[in-house]
This record gives structure tokens, sequence and C-alpha cells, in this order.
């Protein structure tokens, strides 16, 4: 019976932009930082206040998983926002807006009030984009 | 995709709001997030709580309660926790654990190893080790899945990589096998 889910793959355009990004900016800390070789690290990111979930940050390199075309494709397609991975809770959406925003974190939607809570949206440094939300209290 | 329009600053909801949550007052959060990001540049000075709330033109008391209502834990404890952060990194980085501990801070070397073990579970040495192993065996933390399908298993580079460790930084009974 499956369990919980512990890793999810995240596709960057940058892995040491990708690293300041959610760590400096989204404050996560960094987990697993294991070079693999020039220009690979297995980089795993989480949130203090979940740490079994982490987030891995893959760079698209030509390799096994991408040839030359489909590397190119797949860079364009993250940096036109393509992708959005998910959502990230907040105790406090303003505060956690406010600051990020002072970060210089880009935001695609400002929070609004929705019928699950208040939401906004932000992009990370590669194109990625997530809602931050805070979900309404029962 | 159209550049992303500039939108005003924090449209304000129409009533009715959200049963529960405050109006959002836009000059408290400006003010507050001054304050956390005053900690999270200034971590590593004796900074007090007083000169914090100050920073943000609150009282002591009432900058407590804010902190602690948007962020979870009062200045206090994000300050331990940024600290204990930034101290990570700087092991990571190859620092040793007492110049770590007065890097980011500290002023006792046994306060920050009690810190340091309550937040993240393990001791700075330990922590240290086990950044060291990190880099000597990287594949050792990597889901063995990802390592076959991304080719990392068996390329030459990742394995040259694992061999480009200073011998200061190996763990120390990778020479034993050596011999």
């Amino acid at each position: 019976m499956i369990k919980r889910l512990s890793h999810v793959c995240i596709y960057v355009l940058d892995q040491d932009c990708a690293e300041d990004f959610y760590v400096n900016k989204l404050g996560l800390e960094v987990h697993t930082n294991a070079p693999l070789a020039p220009g690979i690290r297995w980089l795993t990111v989480r949130s203090p206040q979940q740490p079994d979930l982490e987030l891995t940050l893959l760079p698209v390199v030509e390799g096994m998983m991408f040839d030359k075309g489909a590397a190119e494709k797949m860079r364009d397609l993250i940096k036109r926002g393509t992708f959005g991975y998910g959502v990230f809770e907040t105790e406090d959406v303003f505060a956690t807006y406010e600051e990020l925003k002072a970060k210089g974190v880009e935001f695609k939607k400002a929070p609004k009030e929705e019928f699950y809570g208040i939401e906004c949206i932000f992009k990370d440094d590669s194109g990625n984009w997530y809602s931050l939300s805070q979900p309404k209290k029962e | 995709m159209p550049p992303f329009p500039r939108l005003p600053f924090l449209r304000l909801p129409k009533m009715p709001y959200l049963p529960g949550v405050s109006y959002p007052r836009v000059y408290l959060y400006k003010r507050l997030v001054q304050a956390k990001l005053f900690i999270d540049e200034q971590y590593a000075t004796p900074i007090n709580l007083g000169s914090v709330a100050g920073e943000a033109f609150f009282s002591k008391f009432h900058f407590i309660r804010l902190f602690k209502k948007a962020y979870g834990r009062t200045p206090g404890q994000y300050l331990t926790a940024v600290r204990v952060d930034r101290a990570r990194t700087l092991l990571r980085g190859g620092h040793n654990v007492t110049d770590a501990c007065y890097a980011v801070g500290f002023d006792s070397l046994s306060s920050f190893t009690g810190l340091f073990k309550r937040l993240t579970g393990q001791t700075p040495s330990a922590f240290k080790r086990e950044c060291q192993a990190m880099r000597a065996e990287p594949l050792h933390f990597v889901p063995p899945c990802f390592a076959a399908h991304h080719g990392w298993a068996s390329s030459p580079a990742v394995a040259a990589a694992s061999v480009a460790v200073p011998p200061a930084a190996a763990p120390a009974e990778a020479p034993k096998e050596q011999f």
C-alpha cells in the first residue's frame, strides 16, 4: 500500500540559481547536495516544517534523459512557464507575499480570496510556477 | 506568453471577507516583513528582540504576538532557526564546528550543539561527517532508480567526481580500503 510521497522532481534551468532561489528566497533548506558530475548535483530541498518531502531540483542536461533537441525544447517550455508543480501552504499568505515580493520574487497573481482560502501565484527563477495559499479555516 | 501585467499593490478584497481571517493591514505586514528580513540579514550579530521590534516600530510584546501569528514561531525561535540553518551551510562548505558556531552568532559551543541537535536531529559534527560522505560517495544518496534512469550509476564522470574528493575531506575509513 502506498504510504507517502517522498520526492518530487522539478526541472530547472540552472541548479546554482535554483538553489539560491529555493533556499534564500523561499526559505527552504538543502537536504541532499551530492555532486555527481561537473554541472550535475543530486540537489534536494525541503521545508523545515515538512521534512519528509524532498523537492529534487534537476538540471536539464543532455544525456540519457534528454537528447539535444529534447533538452532545448524542455528548456524553452520551462522558460515559458508551462509547468506548475504544486501548492505551498503558509500560515499567513499576506506576510509571505510581502516578504517574497521584497526579495524580488515575481508574482503572476496577488493574494485573492477563493472558495478554499486565500491564494496567490509566483514563479521560480526558471519559470516554473507555484500557488501559495492559506487554506480556509474550518 | 505575454509579460504579466503589473498588479496594483495588494488589491484588498471586498467584504464579506473570510470569517476568522483578519483584514490585511498592509502597513503592518510591511513592517513585520521588515523585521523578519532584519533577522535574516543581521543574524550573526548579537541582536536582541528589542532592537528587532524597534526596527519595525513595534512595542516588544505586540511585535512577538504579530510575528508568531504570521510565522508560527516567536522571533527568538526564528533567529535560532536562521542561525542553525546558516551553520549547516558553513559546515557543508567545509568549515569546522567551532568556526561555524561563532560565525553565525552563537556565543557558546555547548548551546550551539544542543540547539543544532534539537532542530535538526543530529549533532553538528555528525552532520559534517554526512556532508563529507555525500561528496565521497554521492550515489549512496541518490535513489537508485533515478541514478539508473539518468545514466549516473555507470557514468565514468560520476566515478571521477567521487575520486576527486580531497583526502582531508574523505571519511576516516576510506584510506584503509586502499591498502
